[in-house]
């Protein structure tokens, strides 16, 4: 808690400081560890319970868990095609995953109630290290995936249809991770700025209809980092003729 | 502690890029291979097998159907013969029996006049030999009154 201009106990904003934790010479942000492994573990002990014991008349968890199931295999499907959607399936659906409950868990979850000695928890997506992290993830995949598939013949797309869009394709390779990156960070860090600063100047009632837009666009950012991951790998596995 | 935008700071700020960019990664991929053990294959097997199942139901009802159908075509056409052939024998029967009607007919018919026939027949000879012997009995009568006519003179 700090102290606004007006000298009343409301709380502060901290942005871009960090729990530094030392791990020999390396250091790493702790709040965005400590907030991920906690949404992890949600996140698998909802898997665990709901796969304990699956029928095939779905019942209560199991229901959930085969509707994402299915909601991630059509986006996977529709975005990187019928052939070899199934390889990418789980790395879509993680990113997907992690993405949504790390947002929404950043919003919902109250974790200005627990102190830290410095910066303060949120959601992991708001920490540029967790998207870049993300983003480099997806370009390693479509290259691997372009790579796997057609072996050298993955770079004709550089010059589909004329070598003309060589540079541009080229450039576009350093654009998709940082443009998937900064929307993410950008989004939900200024979702979670948004938040704090109407907190702090209006503490009551008007935050409410920003935080229902936070989870909105939250929802939305997931699904778009997934779309964009699967559409970039089922570009680079796609046959030109 | 109200601090905003610590763009420059030599420590902390927004774009402190750090371990926890690779830790993060492996963070990711190793959930990524939890996840898949997890939850996209035991899930996929369950929503595949149940898709199978519907499918193989499916076709299997369809495959029924169209027995049922061919059956039910095969019972009418059994049904329908069945009626035709039954209308055939009721037929031959009404004829076998206007026949048979007609025979006994026209036999009673030919007895009848067969017997009607003889009686007259008979009735003709016994009256031609009942006018015979009357005629005789007369001749002889007459013969006898002549003779006694004859005699008494």
């Amino acid at each position: 808690m700090g102290t606004s201009p007006f000298g009343l106990p409301f709380a502060a904003l901290e942005v871009g400081q960090h729990l530094y934790w030392q791990l020999g010479k390396i250091r790493i942000h702790g709040q965005v560890f400590m907030t991920s492994w906690i949404l992890i573990g949600a996140l698998l002990t909802l898997v665990v319970v709901g796969t304990k014991k699956m029928e095939r008349d779905p019942k209560g968890v199991q229901n959930l868990l085969e509707f994402l199931w299915d909601y991630i295999r059509d986006l996977a499907r529709t975005q990187i095609g019928e052939k070899v959607y199934r390889d990418w399936m789980p790395f879509i659906g993680t990113l997907f995953l992690f993405i949504f409950v790390s947002n929404w868990g950043g919003a919902l979850i109250p974790w200005k109630l627990i102190e830290l000695p410095s910066g303060e928890l949120g959601a992991p997506t708001a920490d540029i290290n967790t998207t870049v992290a993300l983003a480099l993830l997806v370009s390693l995949s479509y290259f691997y995936a372009g790579l796997s598939n057609k072996g050298l013949r993955y770079f004709e797309y550089y010059v589909h249809p004329t070598p003309i869009m060589l540079p541009f394709k080229i450039v576009e390779d350093f654009t998709k991770p940082l443009s998937l990156s900064f929307r993410l960070f950008g989004n939900i860090l200024a979702d979670e700025l948004v938040v704090a600063v109407l907190v702090f100047l209006v503490p009551l009632v008007l935050p409410v209809p920003v935080m229902f837009l936070g989870l909105f666009t939250s929802a939305i950012q997931a699904l778009i980092f997934a779309t964009l991951a699967a559409y970039y790998i089922g570009e680079a596995v796609e046959e030109h003729h | 502690m109200t601090s905003l935008l610590l763009f420059g700071a030599s420590e902390g700020g927004l774009f402190d890029f750090d371990a926890t960019l690779p830790l993060m990664a492996a963070q990711v991929v190793l959930l990524t291979y939890i996840l898949n053990a997890l939850f996209f294959k035991p899930v996929g097997r369950v929503v595949e097998e149940r898709e199978d199942y519907v499918l193989t139901s499916q076709t299997e009802a369809k495959q029924k159907l169209a027995e049922v159908e061919k059956l039910e075509t095969d019972l009418r056409n059994q049904l329908k013969e069945a009626r035709k052939s039954a209308q055939k024998v009721i037929t031959e029967a009404e004829e076998d029996s206007d026949r048979l009607y007609k025979e006994a007919l026209a036999l009673a018919n030919s007895e009848a006049n067969a017997s009607k026939e003889n009686a007259r027949r008979e009735i003709d000879s016994q009256r031609e030999s009942a006018l015979n012997e009357l005629k005789s009995d007369a001749d002889k009568l007459g013969d006898l009154i002549v003779q006694r006519l004859l005699a008494a003179k």
